[in-house]
């Protein structure tokens, strides 16, 4: 039985890990150690923070079936948090981090046992209406800055020995954290509780009868996603060395959709490729003002109707071995 | 008597009169979003977007081509509403099958690009709309100031709203639109042409939602923006309420935005969220909604 299934999924390596995913992880791995040498290395923090971000919304929509349409929330509230830690208390880096992570899966918890409560359209639209509650909320805070947001966020030392302002080290910091991200969010959507989640996303119905407390699981998915789009959130925070209120703002959540329905709903590289893109063409064509949201647009039209699988979907399909 | 709670009672009735406009577009909204929802399943989040062209509409027609207030009031829901079919019959009709949420994905990235086009065309302030002159001027009550234009408003979408009710609740064409929304494959069995009422539902839907933006073009500017952060309110509205009854939309829809106007005056810190956190109430006591069934 065991054999068949693996044999169904690919070639597989030890510990149960695909052939291709290997060799796919090893590619992206390689490119993201020689691109600081070639590409803007803020330019690539930046894509690395919402890749991690995309990864961490995938985790809910892609495998657990649910669409939040307000994961700008745990973005922006992470962000706030982190930057305040560093700024005003004085954090070490990756304190201010943890703090961050922390605030945001503090948010994931409370605003999860509220959504899980209906499903689909509803699950979205409730999202929505809570992230531009907790928007609303920033906005007036007291130390947040308004408009103007947290700014001058001090990078620091890292572990009080590594200086985060040379912009190298601060590259690798990030590509740690990305990585991490990632691999953990790897590990999730294989474990028995990945299974979980995913015949879930197929057939709610015969899981409750299968015994399990899908309520449960729903909302561990929730806050795994929302902690990890919090660790994004931090980790923008101190690359950029500003909160601001644009993190928080529901454009934010529907951006990673736009990137992950691009790069592929549920496949485990897709959402990495689609936030570069997206990071990449915001960055060339910013100075075409109005036209950045009606490609966004347009893009989400075009996947919708023809290309539901998106780019790493296709070429998942194309070789025949899920990605 | 001039106080009220230590209020002022000018305030107090302005901004109640605030909530009331507030809610009659509340209330136009989340019945559109309803009725659409009801016969497609979608939650058609370009439905902000085509209160904006509504609004657009009105001034175009009346700034370029001259044509007044009321024409407008008759023409740009048709317009509007026209519009919508063919986005209907083009992109939304293909989707059917799939998961409900590709339509609201759908929809989002439409809402993106005409709010983008329009920032585009007109930039982000605002563009004035002249009342028309027979609603100009107001009513002075004793306690407050009423100015005609917004005593309108306040009337005409409750007639509006109740014309909608009974045309869905009580008429032959609202049974069959009622016996679609519950079991499409046997209506149309029967002889009707189900994919044709679809599409006029849609319609008639997004005619609302530009009725509600001629309504609009005279009390708030003329701007690309203007039905952006509203439809995240409305859907909250709509996830309070519950889409199971028509009835449950209208009132709904006045009932918070009395108590946003309220709340302006008792704790204005709160006037932005209020709407928000009673969603969350009611989601802890109700999820299905006020009026809703859950499914």
């Amino acid at each position: 039985m065991a054999a068949k299934q693996e044999a169904a999924v690919g070639v597989t390596g030890a510990h149960g890990v695909p052939q291709h995913h290997r060799i796919a992880f090893a590619l992206m791995v390689a490119l993201l150690l020689l691109a600081p040498f070639v590409v803007y290395p803020v330019f690539l923090m930046k894509a690395l923070c919402f890749a991690l971000f995309a990864c961490a919304f995938n985790l809910l929509i892609g495998f657990g079936g649910l669409l939040s349409f307000g994961h700008a929330m745990f973005l922006g509230t992470a962000g706030y948090a982190c930057a305040h830690a560093a700024k005003v208390w004085g954090f070490n880096p990756e304190f201010a981090i943890l703090f961050g992570t922390a605030a945001a899966a503090l948010l994931g918890i409370v605003t999860g046992l509220l959504a899980i409560r209906r499903q689909g359209i509803y699950f979205a639209m409730i999202t929505l209406a809570l992230a531009q509650m907790i928007f609303f909320f920033w906005m007036q805070a007291p130390f947040t800055g308004g408009e103007d947001g947290i700014q001058a966020v001090p990078r620091g030392m890292l572990f009080g020995l590594i200086d985060l302002s040379k912009v190298m080290v601060m590259y690798f910091f990030v590509l740690a954290i990305f990585l991490a991200g990632f691999l953990l969010i790897y590990r999730i959507i294989h474990s028995p509780f990945g299974q979980v989640l995913k015949a879930i996303r197929e057939n709610e119905q015969r899981a409750i009868s299968l015994g399990y407390r899908t309520d449960q699981y729903k909302l561990l998915a929730f806050v795994l996603s929302g902690t990890l789009a919090g660790l994004a959130g931090s980790t923008k925070a101190i690359v950029f060395q500003l909160a601001s209120l644009t993190d928080a703002h529901w454009n934010m959540s529907g951006e990673v959709v736009l990137m992950t329905l691009l790069g592929g709903l549920g496949t485990v590289f897709g959402p990495v490729v689609g936030a570069f893109i997206i990071i990449t063409m915001e960055n060339y064509l910013a100075g075409l003002g109005q036209w950045v949201t009606i490609i966004q647009g347009s893009i989400f039209v075009a996947c919708v109707l023809a290309f539901r699988r998106g780019i790493i979907g296709e070429v998942g399909h194309w070789l025949k071995k899920p990605l | 008597m001039d106080t009220i709670f230590g209020i002022p009672t000018q305030a107090l009735f302005g901004q109640l009169l605030i909530g009331l406009i507030n809610g009659s577009f509340y209330a136009l909204l989340s019945l559109g979003l309803a009725v659409i929802f009801g016969l497609l399943n979608i939650i058609n989040f370009t439905h902000g977007a085509q209160y904006m062209m509504g609004a657009f509409c009105a001034w175009f027609l009346l700034t370029k081509l001259g044509i007044g207030y009321w024409w407008s009031l008759l023409l740009v829901p048709v317009i509007v509403g026209l519009v919508g079919m063919l986005i209907e019959r083009a992109m939304l009709k293909p989707l059917y099958k799939l998961d409900h949420l590709y339509g609201l994905l759908l929809t989002f990235g439409l809402a993106l690009i005409i709010q983008g086009l329009f920032r585009h065309e007109f930039g982000s302030s605002g563009l004035p709309y002249q009342i028309p002159e027979a609603l100009s001027g107001g009513q002075n009550l004793g306690f407050m100031f009423l100015p005609n234009y917004r005593a309108w408003v306040i009337a005409a979408s409750i007639v509006v709203c109740f014309a909608t009710w009974f045309v869905i609740e009580r008429t032959k064409l609202g049974s069959y639109l009622r016996a679609a929304t519950e079991n499409p494959a046997l209506v149309q069995a029967f002889g009707i042409n189900v994919p044709r009422m679809i599409t006029l539902t849609y319609g008639f839907g997004v005619g609302l939602a530009g009725l509600a933006g001629v309504m609009a073009a005279p009390i708030y500017q003329v701007n690309p923006l203007m039905g952006a952060d509203l439809i995240i309110v409305v859907f909250a509205v709509v996830v309070i309420g519950g889409m199971g009854s028509i009835m449950g939309s209208i009132v709904t829809g006045f009932t918070l935005g009395v108590i946003e106007g309220l709340t302006k005056v008792f704790y204005p810190e709160a006037s932005n969220t209020v709407i928000f956190i009673i969603m969350v109430l009611v989601l802890l006591v109700r999820p299905a909604g006020l009026f809703g069934t859950q499914r």
